[in-house]
């Protein structure tokens, strides 16, 4: 099991065959009161860098971007009755969605919690 | 939402920049001045507002005041009359009103307060606007009349239910106004004109000090437990519940004050004497009714609609969005916009598009959250 962070503060863990995309807790304190996440559909396809999710807090409508290419397998649905579970548990509880890993080589420009530690640092 | 205003060189600092620092604020440019957008929270602090009481710095607002010749300032006011349409030289010492700057052509150029200080006549007008209020009214106003911009007063607000309690402890005799009423009063030597005004539907009140004792008045207030900062964030979700239009959004050059429901700032004796920018537009908007109208949408679910949404009735676009977000006190989005005046009775079913999606939004009675000014025992 490994997690992997973007420049876009979106965490992904891999397991196995797939993974879990969530945001990142710097990303979650910089929005602020979140009340609404819009996540993909199951089966969605989604493209690495493109948008995947949008997450409403009281001031601003942020896009998420996917961190790889891959289908959605399963959208977390604790989300829609408790969108601020986003800002509680960002990194646990707070996920996102689960999708497929279409291509493994895309990890590897992802950024380790090292190295996205001293990125968040450097802001 | 809160950065839309380009600025040509770097922001401004305000006088308790290092204040809100140190109490954690985010600071953003805003108006040409590094503004704090939030403390703890944008839903905390508004929700402390509505219950307690929290301190704004509003100091990038424009304080000017008007003089005719030798302090004259019946003057002052008669000359102001003819770019607003509310009565100004009725106002009695102490008295202000909400009044409307108005283009040659009755556009609606700010939005203000006007006060008779029994000094002058006082404006508070959008930090936003006041570079181009100013140029605007020393082209306006006769040049006998003397028009001076206080940079030197930093402007704090304090607004909640326990504003009043928190002020009196302070500045006592200032407990004694009613809403929009205004005086002069001093603080241990540092004097102070306070109104008892805001921007955020409760009752509270807007202080004016000179810029080298903001931050002395600042602590002094803050020590108070009930009291606590609030930043620009939390009072665009207080203003947008209090139904208050926010200018450059929900006002602009292209609207006249009917269009934009504000026709309590209209003056009853002055609808008819004119003598005022705009004025034949606004009678005419007055007795044919306005094609579009400003008002207030409740939605359901949490999915906001942002400025700029498009408003459907069936398939036709009626109308846009020009404020929206999610309401902390109600815990649903609400938004202002303006539709077709076919579509503006209360109660009526429209839609909010929102990227792919259509929301279902009902036309609602603003304010959305009831005003508690404070209007005497």
């Amino acid at each position: 099991m490994s997690r992997y962070y973007t420049e876009d503060h979106e965490w992904i863990e891999v397991e196995g065959e797939a993974a879990t995309v969530g945001i990142t807790d710097y990303a979650q304190e910089q929005l602020g009161d979140i009340v609404f996440v819009e996540l993909p559909d199951e089966g969605a396809e989604l493209e690495k860098s493109k948008d995947a999710a949008v997450v409403e807090s009281v001031k601003a409508a942020s896009d998420v971007y996917a961190p790889i290419t891959g289908t959605v397998i399963e959208a977390n649905a604790a989300l829609e009755e408790d969108p601020a579970l986003v800002n509680s548990s960002p990194e646990e509880d707070g996920w996102f969605f689960k999708l497929t890993i279409a291509d493994e080589s895309e990890l590897e420009g992802l950024m380790d919690e090292a190295a996205y530690k001293s990125f968040v640092d450097g802001l | 939402m809160m950065s839309e205003e380009e600025t040509e060189t770097a922001p401004e600092k305000l006088a308790l920049d290092a204040w809100h620092r140190a109490h954690g604020a985010r600071m953003v440019p805003f108006a040409g001045y590094e503004m704090p957008i939030q403390y703890e929270g944008i839903v905390a602090e508004h929700d402390w507002t509505r219950a307690h009481a929290g301190l704004f710095d509003v100091s990038h607002m424009g304080q000017l005041t008007l003089e005719g010749p030798d302090g004259d300032i019946a003057a002052a006011a008669e000359a102001l009359e003819a770019l607003v349409p509310g009565l100004v030289s009725s106002l009695k010492p102490g008295r202000m009103r909400y009044t409307l700057l108005l283009a040659e052509d009755g556009g609606i150029l700010d939005d203000l307060m006007v006060t008779n200080t029994g000094q002058h006549i006082a404006l508070v007008v959008n930090g936003a606007c006041k570079w181009d209020d100013i140029a605007f009214l020393r082209e306006h106003l006769p040049d006998d009349i003397t028009l001076t911009h206080h940079e030197d007063q930093a402007l704090l607000a304090l607004q909640g239910p326990e504003a009043v309690d928190a002020l009196g402890e302070l500045v006592p005799a200032a407990a004694e106004l009613v809403f929009m009423t205004a005086g002069f009063y001093d603080w241990n030597g540092v004097p102070l004109w306070i109104s008892r005004a805001g921007y955020t539907g409760e009752d509270g009140f807007e202080i004016s000090v000179p810029a080298d004792h903001a931050e002395k008045l600042a602590a002094a207030l803050t020590e108070d437990k009930r009291v606590k900062p609030i930043g620009l964030g939390a009072r665009d979700s207080l203003r947008l519940e209090a139904g208050l239009p926010l200018y450059g959004h929900d006002l602009t050059a292209e609207i006249d004050p009917v269009t934009a429901e504000l026709t309590f700032a209209l003056s009853k004796k002055r609808r008819e004497a004119g003598g005022y920018h705009g004025h034949a537009r606004i009678s005419g908007a007055l007795s044919d009714g306005a094609a579009q109208k400003r008002i207030g949408l409740v939605l359901d679910g949490r999915l906001p609609a942002r400025e700029g949404s498009e408003i459907f009735a069936g398939d036709t676009q009626v109308g846009t969005v020009t404020s929206g977000g999610f309401s902390p006190t109600l815990g649903h989005p609400i938004a202002m916009g303006y539709v077709d005046a076919a579509h503006a009775e209360i109660d009526t079913a429209l839609e909010v598009q929102v990227r792919n999606k259509r929301l279902p939004a009902r036309v609602a009675k603003m304010p959305f959250v009831q005003h508690r000014y404070f209007r005497g025992s």
